[in-house]
């Protein structure tokens, strides 16, 4: 499974005074089971970007292939390449509409042709999966907290089994708590489900924590597409888009600078605790016995 | 005596059946004593469903309190002949930019409010001038509205609210939806106007380095205030945080990890430079 863009371009309002061109000559491979996270400031692209991933916009030239095949070829299925590439918007609440919870997460899989007991076994595995307890099963969605409503709302793109699931600033408004738990159930899918998640952020620390890819937007151009420690490494060209590194990565540069011998690519607290441990010749616990002997 | 002061203040969201019968009270902020000095910059911290919303609506007597009272400048805000007195004093920034801005031109955004109360045209255009200066905002004057980021969005409802001159201004998370530059630039525009205009600032956030720069920090739970102080006495009890469901910024929770590791270090470390300072001094 695999989604690939060849030469995409997009232009708002093509031929007239507003004419925008919001995407120009893009070239990205999403393949199986990758954990990708999406950055870029307002207006960057990222979302005109999600939108052709799952057929909602379509390009104004290039191609974009799904498993080999062209989704704007005719007779494309486009409504099959819908299910399997869920998208989440960066509002998930306000995709909510049904009576209670689980009705509105059967509503997905049932669409898909499922009869209401099937969709049910579905719309319950994926309840499950985001953390939703059954006593909340017959509530009305919009009784819930905000977090609750994301996760029901992620469990009804969930529940039509997507191969590919994108996620636009999933946890905007979330109190950190509730950000973390959202994150760690999406990264639980990943492995899990073994499907490619695309996370778009606006939280460099929550981009490092989690992601193996990185794919940073820039006026409409992919001005980065790596491994985290390598675009963040580009620390100071990302402040020139508007967008930043996660502050370890300041602290790293800062120590580095001031004659510290710490390892710059450190972007998680974890990560960052050791080199500088190392740095400062404190031995984690277990190797202060070898130590003292070695002194001895 | 403060600018504003709340003495065991409560507050009840009522569920109502199809008769319009009370079926459920539900306590959103109970118990609550305030007494906020003009000028200070404040944050209030808490998960969401704490409370803090509606005790910042409060202030401006949005919502009137169950139970105890609020004073916006002396004034009660559950005398309804102080309403309007209160609202220009007490001016309200929301999370959500596109909900908040009417005009169709900036600065006949940013003119709305003080045209709203009869302020004279050439003072309502001086008070627009300031306001825009004030948020860095003068080169859009012209600029419609929705063609604006959301950083700059967010600006122009500030500019909105300070051309009503308030002593008070209660942001209920403003940078929630905006991109890291977006968020500098309001942040800025805030701290500014607290330092120069000397407005009473009230800051709700889930972004916890935006609190660093605060003079003093509420923290609520289930409608209580649980913990205040300064941001360094809040942020060196990194594990009540967390029970709390909160965070620390990720140099704080650094320190904090080198900390219990034997490293000596200060407690509740704020901004890189500290943190890098305390380490240097140490190697």
């Amino acid at each position: 499974m695999s989604i690939k863009l060849e030469h995409v371009y997009y232009t708002y309002s093509p031929g007239t005074a507003y004419e925008i061109h919001a995407l120009e000559d893009i070239n990205l491979t999403i393949p199986d089971n990758q954990f990708i996270g999406m950055i870029g400031h307002t207006g960057s692209g990222k979302s005109t970007l999600i939108q052709h991933f799952n057929g909602l916009i379509r390009p104004t030239q290039g191609k974009i292939l799904y498993n080999g095949e062209d989704i704007w070829g005719e007779k494309y299925n486009l409504k099959k390449l819908r299910s399997e590439v869920g998208l989440v918007f960066q509002y998930p609440e306000h995709q909510l509409f049904e009576i209670d919870v689980l009705t509105d997460v059967c509503f997905g899989p049932k669409n898909q042709g499922l009869s209401q007991e099937e969709a049910e076994v579905e719309a319950r595995k994926a309840l499950e999966q985001v953390g939703i307890p059954e006593k909340l099963y017959k509530k009305s969605p919009f009784e819930l907290s905000g977090g609750q409503k994301k996760r029901v709302a992620i469990a009804g793109v969930l529940a039509m089994n997507p191969k590919i699931l994108i996620l636009d600033e999933p946890t905007a408004g979330l109190d950190p708590k509730g950000r973390d738990e959202i994150l760690d159930e999406i990264a639980n899918l990943h492995k899990m489900r073994g499907i490619s998640i695309i996370l778009v952020s606006h939280s460099m620390e929550d981009i490092a924590k989690y992601v193996e890819r990185i794919i940073v937007m820039d006026k409409g151009k992919v001005a980065f597409d790596d491994k985290p420690k390598q675009v963040f490494s580009h620390y100071k060209e990302l402040e020139k888009m508007g967008l930043a590194a996660p502050q370890i990565t300041y602290v790293m540069h800062a120590l580095k600078d001031r004659g510290m011998d710490v390892d710059v690519t450190a972007t998680t607290v974890e990560e960052a605790k050791n080199s500088i441990l190392k740095a400062l010749g404190v031995s984690v616990p277990k190797n202060e016995q070898k130590n003292l002997t070695d002194d001895n | 005596m403060g600018i504003i002061r709340a003495s065991k203040l409560g507050f009840d969201y009522y569920k109502y059946d199809d008769d319009g019968n009370v079926e459920q009270a539900s306590r959103a902020v109970d118990d609550v004593n305030l007494d906020i000095q003009a000028g200070q910059f404040i944050a209030v911290l808490g998960h969401n469903g704490s409370g803090k919303s509606t005790l910042a609506k409060h202030i401006n007597a949005l919502l009137v309190p169950t139970e105890g009272t609020l004073w916006m400048d002396q004034m009660d805000t559950a005398a309804a002949d102080n309403l309007w007195k209160i609202r220009q004093e007490a001016g309200m920034v929301f999370q959500n930019p596109d909900n908040q801005i009417i005009g169709s031109v900036v600065e006949e955004d940013v003119g709305f409010g003080p045209e709203n109360i009869g302020v004279p045209t050439d003072e309502i255009w001086r008070r627009v001038d300031a306001s825009l200066k004030a948020v860095d905002m003068v080169a859009y004057r012209q600029h419609s509205p929705n063609k604006l980021s959301g950083g700059q969005k967010q600006r122009v409802a500030i500019a909105g609210v300070m051309a009503m001159k308030p002593k008070c201004i209660v942001l209920d998370e403003p940078t929630a939806m905006l991109d890291p530059s977006g968020r500098k630039e309001v942040l800025k525009a805030v701290r500014e106007l607290n330092k120069k205009e000397g407005v009473t600032v009230i800051l709700i956030t889930h972004y916890m380095e935006e609190v660093v720069f605060a003079d003093h920090v509420f923290v609520m739970d289930s409608g209580h205030i649980v913990l205040e102080g300064t941001p360094r006495e809040i942020f060196s009890q990194v594990d009540i945080l967390k029970q709390y469901g909160l965070d620390v910024p990720q140099v704080t929770l650094l320190a904090y990890e080198l900390k219990k590791s034997g490293v000596e270090l200060p407690d509740g470390i704020l901004t890189i430079e500290e943190l890098v300072d305390a380490l240097c001094r140490l190697s």
